[in-house]
């Protein structure tokens, strides 16, 4: 066993490394990296979902709740940007909490499908709202720091700045969750739940921890995409397709490694903004062939390629 | 000595079949009790309502003076009655160690703690110790899918006891192992149990292996228990003879005790 935990020092260097080069980034590299840091909070709740075997196709419900939830709170003339994201993630993780009680009991394509519809009642109620603009959704106001409120290029600096810095605290939380004992009955829970209880402990109450633990990830990812992008509406923050780029993106990453489900959030952005840009009416294609890609040759997903790489060095 | 498990009047049934009628059984400290019957006599019936798996229908469960009927299995495990099955129940794609491993570490915390690394230098040790008493070390590194049958019974027997239970139940430990194999596996199972004097209750049908290790018998037939008594008198029942024995006596096979009887 080593002493330090590489995967730490890693988060570190690389927190370090991203805070350096928010300084130095243009406008729209910083965009791409809100996003992913959005997106990769939740694919990296259904990584800690999947490494039990479950998989939610729903997950925009938590995602679109955190993002509207903050969106709400600007409106009503709350814009810490602190307190934003704290309520998103506790409101998220509430109602994750809640529905658990439900979900805990369902495993593979029903789980799969339960949060699925749930997210779409979220989405049916949205796009029936008026008092929420409906189909358009709404504005959300430019968040400020504990009183500070940036101008100009400051206003993205200092938001991924914020998020980065929240992102680090998550992913090491998320991290150490993993390698903790709680954390680690997830194998043992995919195999072998009749033999967890048999060994003191309920399978189910962990499998609702770990639903919890992705609701906050998903309510944070909704607060920092709301913030990023200065606009909720229910197509981009609670419609079933934004699952299933949550999936994608926990697809392309494998469950390996905490730092894996950013770096497949980021090539998610990547693929999509550039085939976007170079190919508007084919993008989905191409999303959809990278995906083939990846299930074909990297079933365990990117991370996979390091270990790959490692073992052809000998 | 006071009897450490007690059941009285258990009953259930199924859809209107019988799985369970009229069960009483003490059970005291020390105890190493065979139980037989043909399939569907209801043994594992019983096994799953005293481990909280099945509800019973009525009637009472104590152990060490206290009502455990319709607590969960969990609970049940943690006032310390722990069980093996029949089909070996581990975690399939781990090694012998991880297995062990997590059992331990499920075993040993609760609560906040869980919150601790799964893997430590302490945990790792009585890993290790325990992987000695049930003389499975050699396959430590072994993923548990490619384990030799009987070692899979070992480290499923392992598991349920690293809580170091005082009432162990185990179904069928030899089910599934060749006969030249059986009394090694028993004999490392019972070396192990008896350095912790765990009480042992388990479901048989080698009358060999019965006659071996067991100081009393519960002779199961449809639901019923039809006999309770120590092993040589057990095995001279008629009623067990008819209903148990029946097809190892005609074939032949008569079990040694019957043969001296």
């Amino acid at each position: 066993m080593a002493r330090y935990d590489r995967t730490l020092i890693g988060l570190a260097l690389a927190f370090a490394l991203l805070m350096a080069a928010n300084f130095l980034m243009p406008e729209w590299v910083r965009f791409i990296g809100l996003q992913t840091l959005a997106r990769g909070a939740v694919a990296l709740g259904l990584l800690v979902l999947w490494r039990t075997g479950l998989i939610s196709f729903g997950h925009a419900l938590y995602f679109g709740w955190g993002a509207y939830t903050a969106a709400l709170l600007t409106r009503a003339g709350i814009t810490d940007a602190f307190v934003l994201t704290v309520a998103a993630t506790l409101s998220a993780g509430l109602l994750a909490l809640l529905l658990g009680f439900l979900l805990r009991r369902y495993r593979a394509i029903f789980f799969a499908l339960l949060n699925m519809a749930f997210s779409m009642i979220l989405y049916g109620a949205l796009v029936k709202t008026e008092a929420l603009g409906s189909t358009d959704g709404f504005g959300v106001a430019s968040p400020s720091y504990f009183g500070f409120a940036p101008e100009g290029e400051a206003v993205t600096t200092t938001l991924f700045a914020f998020s980065l810095t929240l992102t680090f605290v998550v992913v090491v939380g998320v991290h150490l969750y993993l390698r903790s004992t709680l954390g680690g009955l997830t194998l043992a829970i995919r195999e072998n739940e009749i033999r967890v209880e048999y060994l003191g402990y309920s399978a189910e109450r962990a499998i609702h921890i770990k639903y919890v633990i992705s609701g906050l990830l998903a309510g944070f990812g909704g607060a920092v995409m709301a913030m990023a992008i200065g606009q909720v509406d229910p197509d981009s923050m609670a419609l079933w397709t934004v699952s299933g780029e949550f999936v994608f993106i926990t697809v392309l990453s494998g469950t390996g490694s905490v730092a894996a489900t950013y770096v497949g959030a980021l090539v998610f952005e990547l693929i999509r903004t550039y085939a976007f840009e170079y190919a508007p009416h084919v993008w989905q294609l191409i999303l959809g062939g990278s995906l083939l890609a990846i299930i074909m040759f990297l079933p365990e997903g990117l991370w996979s390629l390091r270990q790959r790489l490692a073992r052809a060095k000998g | 000595m006071a009897a450490i498990l007690e059941v009285d009047n258990l009953q259930k049934s199924f859809d209107g079949v019988v799985a369970a009628k009229d069960i009483h059984v003490s059970v005291e400290a020390d105890e190493i009790i065979g139980i037989i019957g043909a399939n569907g006599a209801g043994k594992t019936t019983f096994i799953n309502m005293v481990t909280g798996y099945l509800a019973p229908s009525a009637g009472s469960i104590r152990f060490q003076g206290r009502d455990i009927r319709g607590l969960p299995p969990r609970r049940i495990t943690q006032l310390g009655i722990c069980r093996s099955f029949q089909v070996s129940q581990v975690f399939m794609s781990e090694t012998v160690f991880d297995n062990l491993l997590t059992a331990f570490a499920i075993a040993e915390v609760g609560g906040l703690a869980l919150l601790r690394p799964l893997f430590s230098a302490a945990r790792a040790d009585r890993v290790g110790t325990h992987l000695e008493r049930y003389q499975i070390a050699d396959y430590g590194d072994v993923i548990a899918a490619n384990l030799p049958q009987g070692v899979r019974k070992l480290l499923d027997i392992a598991m349920a006891t690293v809580r170091r239970p005082t009432l162990l139940l185990l179904d069928e430990p030899t089910s599934g192992i060749s006969t030249e194999e059986k009394f090694e596996l028993m004999d490392i199972i019972m070396a192990a149990l008896k350095q912790d004097r765990t009480t042992v209750l388990f479901i048989e049908h080698d009358m060999e292996i019965v006659e071996r290790y067991v100081g009393r018998v519960l002779a199961f037939y449809q639901g019923e228990i039809i006999c309770d008594a120590p092993t040589a008198e057990a095995m001279r029942d008629p009623r067990v003879l008819e209903f148990v024995l029946g097809q190892e006596y005609h074939a032949g096979h008569r079990p040694s005790g019957a043969r001296n009887a």
